[in-house]
């Protein structure tokens, strides 16, 4: 009887997932399959990636329970007690942390002066600022990595040379964010204050920052995001292992030692990031939302041209 | 009259404010990216310490010795590093390709069909931007091991009698991995450029009596090619410059892209010259490719001012 039930309820299932394949008038099934399948493709591996950090055993490829063993608890292989993990952890944080303070200011200041800046060079520094965006990072990392090493001698290979180069690459991309907002904004609220008397310096201050804010908040953490993501300009100025960070890290152990540890390394880098990103859409939207903006947070970033 | 004078005032005023704003930044990128890409030429046109043996950048242009240079040519079309060059073009070639093929239907169905889906694909799309790019590939190593789960689904299903050693210099699993590496990359800017397509004209193309398939291939697709275009050069300039994929899923010199000798080779005291020889290269390599991305960026800056 139950027998008969479930061959019945298998073969509805079949005919609506029969009727459901050949509607015509529904979506398009190949793509929506399509879709899902390249979805789950995209980030599955990393799920399982992810999973086998909280392995409890040493395997990457056989489950053996659940556990923070790699985490913390091993008192000499876990990333709180390896000391080359831990510092990989500590300097990656920290390079991304002072990025992001240097090159958001930067990158603002960079930005109003060049959406508001129309004469002679104004077009040669645009073109300037456009370029490190197009330019592979094999060659940014050999260029920077010769100019410290032959001529700027006295800038140390290491978190130095490191954060020149990482504040050198993330400018353009505050640059962007921020100038995508300029324009949204528009100069008509500026001139409104200085009608009203206010002088350029204090309309910029009580009525262009203001609203530059959710732009300025999405360039701090867009900023910490790809420098702590950086790999191949932070290897090529790192002076030796103690200036390592987690990509480094990852890239020097993946196929010489790798262990579960490794895995909850990357995992931790995962979290930074994520962590970073959902605050900057977030703020975003939080400001879009009171603007009365149509639409999400989530598709400006998908325009955003990264 | 004296509503003139003041608009002269705040012009003279603005002259200086703006340029001084961009100042710093472009400061900046003058002395840690203009400057390190001379240091690159320097060096490629340096020469050899007679004592030590080591590669010395030279300054000035008019000492430049274009020998290392011209060997590091005529190799490129004839020796060794032919064959590297080759590989590099045909890996990028079939990555590519792929991950157009992947990349179109995720776009069109993510622009056109995905309905209340919208955002969450989108989110789900964009996530692997923000998972470091070496994460990812330490996934697939740990699905391509030995004993991982690629090989033993193989066999479960009978597709293979023993494991498969998958990261020892196998050509197809490096450009898998250049394609799960890069392909979101390619599926943002073609989905900006999808989305823009105004339905309306795909729906007059359906009244004018094109079947679906028609009005795919005679509106759609050349509408889009725009982003095709784009998405293609997004992924192929990190493409070009890319070492760390190959390095880590097959770690074989049979595998080795153009990138990995430039790497080698500047971090060899006495390769220097040849690395910096081989950077020029794949800079003017990429520079067509880039060329035409800054000028499509240029355009759509005018567009979204006017």
């Amino acid at each position: 009887m139950s027998a008969q039930a479930d061959t019945t309820s298998g073969k509805t299932l079949l005919a609506r997932l029969q009727t459901w394949w050949s509607n015509p008038w529904g979506k398009p099934r190949f793509l929506v399959l399509f879709t899902w399948t390249y979805v789950l493709w995209s980030l599955v591996p990393v799920a399982i990636a992810v999973l086998f950090g909280f392995n409890a055993g040493r395997s990457r490829s056989t489950w053996q329970g659940f556990s923070l063993r790699w985490y913390y608890q091993d008192p000499d292989l876990s990333v709180l007690h390896d000391p080359s993990l831990r510092d990989a952890l500590v300097q990656s944080l920290k390079l991304a942390g002072l990025t992001m303070l240097v090159a958001t200011p930067l990158g603002v200041a960079l930005a109003i002066g060049l959406a508001r800046w129309s004469g002679w060079g104004s077009r040669p520094a645009n073109f300037l600022m456009l370029f490190p965006l197009v330019t592979p990072e094999i060659v940014m990392g050999v260029a920077l990595f010769l100019v410290f090493v032959y001529l700027f001698g006295f800038i140390q290979l290491g978190t130095q040379a490191q954060l020149l180069g990482h504040v050198t690459f993330t400018v353009s991309y505050v640059v962007i964010i921020v100038r995508g907002r300029l324009f949204a904004v528009g100069r008509e609220y500026e001139e409104a204050a200085m009608d009203l008397g206010a002088s350029q310096w204090q309309a910029m201050r009580m009525v262009l920052l203001p609203m530059l804010t959710p732009a300025i908040w999405a360039s701090l953490m867009i900023a910490f995001a790809i420098s702590i993501d950086d790999f191949v300009i932070t290897a090529f100025l790192m002076g030796d292992q103690s200036s390592a960070t987690i990509p480094v890290k990852l890239y020097s152990a993946a196929r010489a030692a790798p262990s579960p540890a490794l895995n909850a390394l990357a995992s931790i880098l995962l979290f930074a990031s994520m962590l970073a990103i959902t605050v900057a859409i977030l703020v975003m939207g939080r400001y879009r939302k009171k603007e009365g903006a149509q639409g999400s947070a989530v598709e400006d970033f998908a325009r955003l041209d990264l | 009259m004296s509503k003139v004078d003041d608009e002269r005032g705040v012009v003279g005023e603005r002259r200086l404010l703006w340029p001084s704003f961009a100042l710093p930044g472009v400061l900046w990128l003058l002395v840690l990216f203009v400057t390190p890409l001379y240091a690159v030429l320097a060096m490629a046109m340096g020469v050899m310490d007679p004592i030590f043996g080591d590669s010395l950048p030279v300054w000035n242009p008019l000492r430049w010795d274009p020998s290392t240079f011209q060997e590091v040519l005529g190799e490129l079309f004839t020796g060794q590093l032919g064959v590297v060059f080759l590989r590099t073009l045909v890996y990028v070639a079939v990555a590519t390709a792929l991950s157009l093929l992947i990349g179109y239907p995720v776009a069109y169905y993510l622009a056109r069909h995905a309905g209340r889906y919208r955002v969450l694909l989108l989110m789900l799309i964009i996530a692997p931007f923000w998972i470091n790019y070496l994460m990812r590939m330490l996934a697939w190593v740990n699905l391509l091991t030995t004993d991982g789960y690629v090989n033993q689904i193989l066999m479960f299903v009978g597709a293979l009698d023993a494991p498969r050693e998958w990261l020892v210099g196998k050509h197809e699993t490096v450009i898998l991995g250049l394609v799960y590496g890069y392909v979101p990359f390619l599926i943002l800017p073609l989905f900006a450029a999808l989305d823009r397509i105004d339905q309306r004209v795909i729906e007059a193309a359906r009244d004018l009596g094109a079947s679906p398939a028609q009005a795919f291939m005679r509106v759609t697709l050349p509408l889009s090619s725009q982003g095709v275009l784009a998405g293609c050069v997004i992924i192929m300039l990190p493409m070009f410059g890319d070492y760390y994929t190959a390095t880590l899923l097959s770690g074989s010199p049979k595998t080795n892209m153009i990138a990995k000798l430039i790497e080698q080779n500047i971090n060899a005291s006495a390769g220097g010259s040849t690395g910096a020889a081989l950077t020029i290269v794949l800079m003017v390599f990429v520079g067509l490719l880039m060329t035409y991305y800054l000028y499509s960026v240029a355009r759509a800056t005018r567009e979204a001012r006017s």
